[in-house]
């Protein structure tokens, strides 16, 4: 069994500042259904592909019914060198109370930041010595930290396919702002653009070619399509990472919530043991 | 700097057990977390005789100015704690506080007495509240059990012994008592309130164990009036914790009569509360320095 990508060294990129810092929202626009905002952070380092932030706003960050309590994890999708310090994009769409806060901030106000934190994807050739290429399955609000992944491989040279599903228009966020440069091809569960289905269609007839069979799958989104993709990669034995989710607390590895089933019937926890996960650390990835 | 139960202390801010994991915090923020470690004195994660996984998920729920948890002790069990852990936690800056938790008198000595045993260990805390594990409720629910547990355990250790005391009772009071007449040295309360949370989207329980605890500012109040009770029952050191997310907050549990406080959840939202609230501390006026009543509406 390979081993889980491990956490980036402290001191070297990807390596959380100890302890929260307040950030200064600098931009939030629309995003098909969705929002990115922009926080320009001061301290932390450039995150690495995969890693996730603690966010929660300096103002009203109890509503009305004094939630949101919690802070909230929201993997990064985008960053950069900024006039004094680092960007730091993020999709959010909102779901509950934590998320429609983050909707809402206007540029200038205040974010209390921590993070980068968790595990990062790994290059192709780390998880199969030989690989050719990547191919990046992301699917609704999933699709933000594959962004960021995309990047990453252009600059190295790593090949890579990008394989986008949507539920329809309003949930495509994310794919222009975050997307535009390059090549993907999409389904969209109401066919208004792509392929009328699913995401994994694609990557099924994707590793049906014989090209495929030296590939590498990097997968976020929805858990059944994760579920999917790591199914239809155990079938054909293709190496795969999952981003994946699940409520926490504290992202730190403190409170144990996090809890992710392993094959064993222990459990890992998602923050510090992931966000990242092999396809072969689980047994299937669940959801309620 | 306050002296408890023996142990120097620079501050009188620890964290509530299973609050804040240090090691995956020094895996994660790297050796910054030893050179300004929140906390005077570091509490451990419950320690059970054997390995246990946890429950399963859903673990948490958000509530107003809150979180249920289910989590459900995981640990990696006497002899993992022994092997793997300890000699981390040693490399804390602060004296270390080992929570434990068994079954039944038999198990609770052997926790005892290996742990007591380790230099590394300043102190021992028993926990006898966790609402999340069934069998946890027994003793800390009934003074003659809590009595006879303690005298079980008194002579194993010289180390001082804590009490954490669970909530769920009627008179909390009444089992402080039965600590301090079976030898304890100390008593920290609250644990967490018995608490459930149906998940609107399947109209079913949101944790996976069905319920969990209670815990946060939505607490405080609650917290507060226990350790009156308390303290107006026993003579023992008490450590005060149930919600404090500020240095205020920590005051009124320090004016209500405890020695020392400590901060659970508050862990979550910022990694270094524990500093936080130590400095906020420092700056709240004492008792008789503000001149007229101030009116907090």
């Amino acid at each position: 069994m390979m081993d889980p990508p491990p956490l980036p060294h402290p001191g070297a990129a990807g390596t959380a500042p100890f302890g929260r810092r307040l950030c200064e929202v600098s931009e939030n626009r629309a995003s098909g259904g969705y929002r990115v905002f922009s926080l320009l952070d001061r301290e932390g380092p450039e995150p690495l592909p995969g890693q996730f932030y603690m966010l929660t706003t300096a103002d009203h960050w109890a509503g009305a019914g004094e939630r949101p309590f919690l802070p909230r994890a929201i993997s990064v999708a985008e960053c950069g060198p900024a006039a004094a310090g680092t960007r730091l994009d993020f999709l959010v769409e909102g779901v509950g109370p934590g998320t429609d806060r983050l909707c809402a901030l206007q540029a200038g106000e205040g974010v209390w930041v921590t993070g980068p934190l968790g595990n990062a994807f790994a290059e192709p050739r780390r998880l199969r010595p030989g690989a050719a290429g990547a191919i990046l399955v992301g699917g609704g609000i999933g699709v933000a930290p594959l962004a960021l992944l995309r990047r990453r491989f252009g600059e190295r040279n790593v090949p890579a396919r990008v394989l986008l599903g949507f539920r329809n228009e309003l949930h495509s966020g994310g794919l222009d702002d975050l997307f535009g440069c390059c090549e993907v091809r999409l389904a969209t569960e109401d066919g208004h653009r792509g392929h009328q289905g699913y995401v994994t269609d694609l990557l099924a007839a994707m590793l049906a070619g014989d090209d495929a069979a030296s590939a590498v799958v990097y997968s976020c989104g929805p858990p059944p399509m994760l579920e999917a993709v790591r199914a239809l990669c155990a079938d054909r034995g293709v190496a795969c990472e999952l981003a994946m989710e699940s409520p926490m607390a504290c992202g730190y590895g403190a409170c144990f919530g996090c809890a992710v089933p392993k094959p064993d019937g222990t459990y890992m926890r998602l923050c510090v043991d992931g966000p990242v996960v092999g396809g072969e650390q689980i047994a299937a990835v669940t959801h309620a | 700097m306050p002296s408890f139960c023996g142990i120097a202390l620079a501050h009188p801010v620890l964290n509530a057990s299973g609050t804040y994991d240090a090691i995956a915090a020094r895996r994660v923020f790297g050796d910054a977390v030893l050179d300004d470690f929140p906390f005077a004195a570091f509490v451990s994660k419950t320690i059970t005789p054997e390995p246990r996984a946890g429950n399963a998920p859903q673990r948490l729920w958000e509530t107003p100015a809150g979180m249920i948890n289910s989590i459900g002790l995981p640990n990696k069990g006497l002899a993992g704690f022994l092997a793997e852990d300890l000699p981390q936690l040693a490399e804390l800056p602060v004296p270390l506080i080992v929570s434990v938790m068994a079954t039944g008198r038999p198990e609770f000595s052997r926790l005892v007495e290996a742990v007591g045993d380790r230099n590394e260990v300043a102190a021992i805390e028993l926990n006898v509240s966790c609402p999340n594990v069934h069998s946890g409720l027994i003793v800390g629910e009934q003074p003659a059990e809590t009595e006879a547990l303690l005298e079980t355990l008194r002579p194993l250790t010289e180390k001082p012994l804590i009490v954490k005391l669970t909530p769920n009772v009627a008179d909390p009071a009444a089992v402080a008592v039965g600590a301090e007449q079976g030898g304890a040295d100390a008593v920290s309360l609250i644990n967490t309130l018995k608490a459930s949370a149906i998940d609107p989207a399947r109209g079913a329980p949101a944790l996976g164990a069905g319920h969990g605890g209670l815990s946060g500012p939505a607490v405080r109040p609650i917290a507060l009036q226990q350790l009156r009770a308390v303290r107006a029952a026993v003579g023992l050191p008490l450590v005060g914790m149930g919600g404090i997310s500020r240095g205020a907050d920590a005051a009124e549990f320090l004016a209500a009569g405890a020695a020392l406080v400590a901060v659970g959840t508050e862990n979550f939202r910022d990694p270094r509360a524990g500093s936080r609230v130590t400095a906020e501390l420092a700056q709240v006026p004492s008792r008789g320095v503000v001149a007229a009543p101030v009116l907090d509406l």
